[in-house]
């Protein structure tokens, strides 16, 4: 399908340091990073027309361009679903470059999610109205499913017990993730591997789903991507990530997390729905993409993306990671940068950025011959490519 | 204070919107409802405002028969659930009438809980003395 509109690149990543208490204001790493970014690509913050950010980002944007000197905003969105929202900013972000709304768009997403508002801890009261993008929450609270571990757990049971896979299978992608961790300078868990027996003595945050280490950091920190033309990408101060495609996918009666109500819970139907379009808008297909940057909240969304995209059959993804084809000496390298469990959990962005570093030959975990990266956070992806 | 008011229950109380108010009340009678549409006569849960199958607003309660049986379970147990002094079995029940709740089992030992297990609805009480359907082997 051929694709309308001016051809979009991600031209620029920037991002604070992830730690557990940054000392600052969650707007001052948005400020941050997005000036990061922006030295990055070798464009001055006073050029930026656009910001996209999530519903549940703390800072807004009057308050983020006061403090980059932007002179005026053609463009702004807020997109809702908490990390479904990540890889959603940078297709809207395209979009509206595409489309002429705006010429140089920020996406970012700051958050003191350790020091301040922790997700993990439990949550009983009506902070999950309608709006969040997950407004079914309350249908979870009183029944004591208050964390994000809890629902997502009971959304992934009816999957892991379908196909057979045990806790030890999921084990064995916080064990690779925290391989490439343990090599990324940037990494909260930077030199700090662990074995599937670590992986199997750790506690059980959910049984018999989730032990702790098959769950994502909670983290301070903040990242930003800039977008911006192809054409205009080829003249800053990094080779441009050419944004191939991207896509949204919300099904009939899928959510964010607590995704129980649309029947088969064997399979990600919002991850199935935005492969097909990634397919379809880029004429690609898994064969062609040397890399993925899969959303990993917890371990077992990394399968069932796996097999949405068809990077294996269904069912198949525990032996696709027990045959080692996460690794960089596998098929198909994964979260790369550690992912939210090694890394951080800057829900989702920082894994956008390292599929830019993948396509850039930058990663700390580098791919050979890469010339495709998809990102995915099911509810949306992107295929990144060289330009 | 009423005496129906008073509850040694530590469970949270039900967050109550405009578009679901109707099952907690229903829940605080004993009774399990869910709503459909008044025109087609379609079944919905989670509840909402119009019909997707006809577009109707108008729309009923209906009373559902509280039998259905386990989809899947799991035991919350770290950080430890607000207002539950164990961790509570949380289950997905896919009821007779075709519609699937996120609800507690209750009366049985997690060893003992099989998917496709039948179960039948009774109801917990919750701090402020509200109440919440939640679902017990059938004996």
């Amino acid at each position: 399908m051929a694709r309308e509109g001016r051809e979009t690149a991600l031209a620029g990543i920037g991002a604070t340091e992830f730690s557990k208490r940054s000392g600052r204001s969650e707007l001052q790493l948005a400020a941050e990073a997005v000036k990061a970014a922006c030295d990055d690509a070798g464009i001055a913050p006073a050029e930026i027309d656009g910001l996209v950010t999530f519903t549940l980002d703390p800072s807004d944007e009057i308050g983020l361009i006061r403090c980059l000197g932007v002179r005026d905003l053609a463009f702004t969105t807020r997109i809702p679903g908490g990390g479904a929202a990540s890889v959603a900013t940078l297709h809207q972000a395209s979009a509206a470059v595409a489309a002429g709304a705006a010429e140089v768009v920020v996406c970012w997403r700051a958050m003191n999610e350790r020091s301040q508002l922790r997700f993990g801890q439990p949550q009983a009261g009506g902070a999950f109205a309608p709006g969040s993008g997950t407004s079914s929450l309350l249908w979870c609270m009183p029944f004591g499913a208050q964390t994000p571990g809890a629902w997502a757990a009971l959304r992934a049971r009816p999957y892991l017990d379908a196909f057979g896979v045990t806790n030890r299978d999921l084990g064995r992608v916080s064990v690779v993730q925290r391989g490439y961790a343990a090599r990324n300078p940037a990494a909260w868990f930077h030199g700090k591997p662990i074995t599937l027996e670590d992986h199997q003595a750790s506690r059980w945050v959910v049984e018999p789903v989730l032990r702790l280490l098959d769950c994502c950091q909670e983290s301070d920190g903040g990242v930003a991507l800039l977008v911006t033309t192809l054409e205009r990408a080829r003249r800053l101060r990094q080779p441009p990530v050419r944004i191939v495609a991207s896509a949204q996918s919300i099904p009939a009666e899928v959510e964010v997390i607590s995704s129980y109500y649309h029947g088969d819970l064997t399979s990600m139907p919002e991850a199935v729905g935005t492969a097909e379009r990634l397919w379809a808008r880029s004429g690609l297909g898994p064969g062609h993409v040397q890399a993925a940057m899969l959303y990993d909240a917890f371990t077992p969304q990394v399968l069932m993306q796996l097999e949405a995209f068809g990077f294996c059959g269904r069912g198949e993804a525990k032996d696709f990671v027990a045959d080692g084809q996460l690794a960089l000496t596998g098929r198909l390298p994964v979260n790369t940068h550690g992912g939210l469990l090694g890394e951080a959990y800057i829900h989702g962005m920082n894994s956008i950025a390292e599929g830019a570093r993948q396509v850039r030959g930058t990663s700390p975990n580098q791919a050979k011959d890469v010339e495709h990266v998809l990102v995915s956070c099911a509810m949306a992806g992107a295929i990144l490519g060289r330009a | 204070m009423e005496a129906s008011r008073l509850s040694t229950s530590t469970r949270p109380d039900p967050i109550e919107t405009p578009d679901t108010a109707f099952f907690w009340a229903a829940a605080a009678r004993g009774e399990l409802a869910a709503l459909a549409c008044a025109d087609c006569g379609e079944l919905r849960h989670p509840p909402r405002p119009m019909c997707p199958a006809c577009h109707s607003t108008r729309r009923v309660e209906r009373r559902l028969s509280g039998r259905g049986r386990v989809l899947t379970w799991i035991l919350p147990r770290h950080p430890a659930p607000i207002g539950f002094a164990e961790p509570p079995v949380v289950a997905l029940v896919d009821l007779a009438e075709g519609i699937r709740l996120v609800s507690n089992l209750v009366g049985v030992a997690p060893e003992a809980i099989t998917v496709g297990m039948p179960v039948e609805v009774e109801f917990a009480p919750t701090t402020s003395g509200r109440a919440v359907p939640v679902f017990r082997p059938v004996r």
